[in-house]
């Protein structure tokens, strides 16, 4: 690690430069959002706001309250749901290869690239058919696409952890006289709650910045906040500086996951081009 | 024997999953080609035998020419924006210079974010009002006397487009220089150290061994963004909804499926749209699966 050499400090200039163009959304979306409303203009959308008001957020706030909710409780159990089911199909791939196994995975990983319109179609009529007679039409119908199309990305993100341990690992045990199901309890899923940190994070911000399935999936009463933020913008009658607070909102819990655990964040992203 | 008790578990633990994925990915894929072949239009099933006619008529049909032309020049500029900027930053911050982790953190957070709020965010930065209205980014070249620059950003005649990749590099590219960035900490720093002995100059370290060295990370990187360009949906529906000028197929089957009731037709650009995809992937998952297996 001799990188470190004089002269090198110029690049912090293209540095700080990219770091500006990087913020300057983040920038307008603050900004904005803290002007009171006698502030906004276009005009004047690069300035400091002349002290701090809340009004936009709350007036974003009270619109969006029940989409940041259904947000909420969409994304908690798909997330939760998948990450389990993901870690139960990673430690069969990984360790318990049946015959087949290794022809199943490629099957199931592609699962995770398909364009969703090539399968939109089938399921709405599926959910009309099924979910909606049963009263689980809405919020609880998005809860299981996410869940269904989270199977790939979540089985790979396992199995390659749990491919990574060594096998003494789980004969030891099995010597003890534990069963499948007892290593996976007592052995792996302990040494796992890192894997579980990054594909919940994962999951989570996905399935909280899903559009797709939300916009055909859900109605009016059960808008996700993406749903609720683009139709706020869409409208002419609510005020940009509100527009800008209401995305704030929308952006808040999953920035909030990035700043808090970040690495696990990034782990999850390099999973998710296939490497582990 | 508990040794088959074991792998009938095992089998029995894993079949649900296999199953969902089963139906709900290649199930409904068959099923997404059969409406496609079908006349189906309006709310009522109809599965009357249409051959090719969906596919046939889209070809021949001015808006998926324009959808066409729009993936082609969103997947260039975001593709090759996202690639050259993606590399730059991670060279720059395999320099270990301090406050590295502080930059990469800054250059990634977009990616946390959904493109409904990048879409939101930069509409307003790309607002094209002339004269004195202007605003966003003309309003701050303007200032900047760079007036030059200023431009009508997504309202732009036939290259609208590009202007929604330039907000799809702002949220991309960190991604590009996460995974370049890994590539880079995997070469050995013995292999430069050599280069240099040997009196290569940094630049010629870079073209002749570094770059070489990450072509897999560059082919990853080619795969993973064009596909996704392929798929682009919600940033355009946020920065500009359903405008013709800057239709994609993406958005196109919804309007098409959704609002129109023209199934058929919806159901042939998904599959249009998979079959792309498939192109691009496949062979993907495959390299990356024996590349795996050999190790």
């Amino acid at each position: 690690m001799n990188k470190l050499r004089i002269g090198k400090n110029w690049l912090y200039i293209p540095l700080v430069a990219m770091a500006v163009f990087y913020l300057i959304p983040m920038y307008v979306m603050l900004v904005t959002g803290f002007k009171s409303f006698a502030e906004v203009d276009l005009q004047t959308m690069w300035n400091l706001p002349n002290g701090i008001h809340f009004d936009n957020y709350i007036e974003a706030f009270s619109q969006l309250a029940p989409s940041l909710w259904n947000s909420f409780i969409m994304v908690i159990p798909a997330a939760v749901i998948s990450s389990m089911l993901g870690s139960l199909n990673g430690y069969i791939l990984a360790k318990w290869k049946f015959r087949g196994a290794d022809f199943i995975f490629p099957f199931i990983l592609f699962g995770m690239f398909i364009p969703y319109q090539s399968i939109l179609i089938p399921l709405v009529i599926f959910i009309n058919r099924t979910l909606i007679p049963i009263g689980l039409g809405g919020i609880p119908a998005l809860i299981i696409a996410h869940i269904i199309y989270g199977i790939p990305i979540t089985t790979l993100t396992f199995r390659n952890y749990y491919a990574s341990l060594p096998q003494e690992l789980l004969e030891a045990a099995k010597i003890d006289g534990a069963d499948m199901l007892g290593i996976y309890r007592y052995i792996l899923l302990p040494i796992s709650i890192p894997s579980f940190v990054v594909v919940l994070i994962w999951q989570f911000t996905s399935a909280w910045n899903d559009f797709l399935f939300a916009v055909v999936l859900t109605g009016n009463r059960s808008w996700p906040i993406t749903v609720a933020l683009n139709n706020m913008a869409g409208s002419q009658i609510i005020s940009w500086n509100v527009q800008m607070a209401g995305s704030l909102l929308a952006a808040l819990p999953t920035l909030l996951v990035y700043i808090f655990l970040g690495r696990y964040f990034l782990r999850g992203l390099l999973a998710g081009s296939l490497k582990g | 024997m508990s040794r088959d008790k074991d792998r009938y578990l095992s089998i029995l633990l894993i079949s649900p999953s296999i199953l969902a994925v089963l139906i709900f990915v290649y199930g409904f894929i068959a099923w997404s080609v059969r409406v496609s072949l079908s006349e189906w239009k309006g709310l009522r099933p109809d599965y009357t035998w249409a051959g090719l006619k969906n596919y046939i008529n889209l070809f021949s049909d001015p808006r998926f020419q324009v959808d066409i032309r729009n993936t082609l020049i969103f997947t260039g500029v975001f593709v090759i924006g996202s690639i050259l900027l993606g590399f730059f930053l991670a060279v720059m911050l395999d320099q270990g210079l301090k406050g590295e982790g502080f930059f990469r953190s800054l250059f990634l957070f977009p990616m946390a974010i959904s493109y409904i709020v990048t879409g939101v965010v930069w509409r307003w930065l790309m607002n094209p009002a002339e004269g004195d209205r202007l605003s966003g980014f003309n309003m701050l070249f303007s200032q900047l006397n760079l007036d030059f620059l200023i431009n009508k950003w997504h309202t732009t005649e036939n290259w609208g487009i590009a202007a929604i990749a330039l907000a799809a590099i702002w949220q991309m590219s960190g991604y590009t220089m996460a995974i370049y960035l890994a590539g880079l900490r995997s070469i050995p720093d013995e292999l430069r150290e050599a280069a240099r002995i040997d009196g290569a100059s940094e630049f010629q370290i870079y073209r002749h061994i570094i770059l070489p060295l990450l072509s897999p990370v560059t082919l990853s990187a080619l795969i993973i963004l064009g596909h996704m360009s392929l798929k682009v949906f919600d940033l355009i529906i946020a920065v500009a909804g359903k405008q013709l000028p800057l239709d994609v197929p993406a958005i196109y089957m919804w309007q098409t499926t959704f609002d129109g009731l023209f199934y058929g037709r919806g159901a042939a650009i998904g599959i249009l749209l998979l079959i792309s995809i498939a192109v691009l992937i496949i062979p993907y998952i495959r390299f990356t699966l024996k590349a795996e297996a050999q190790q």
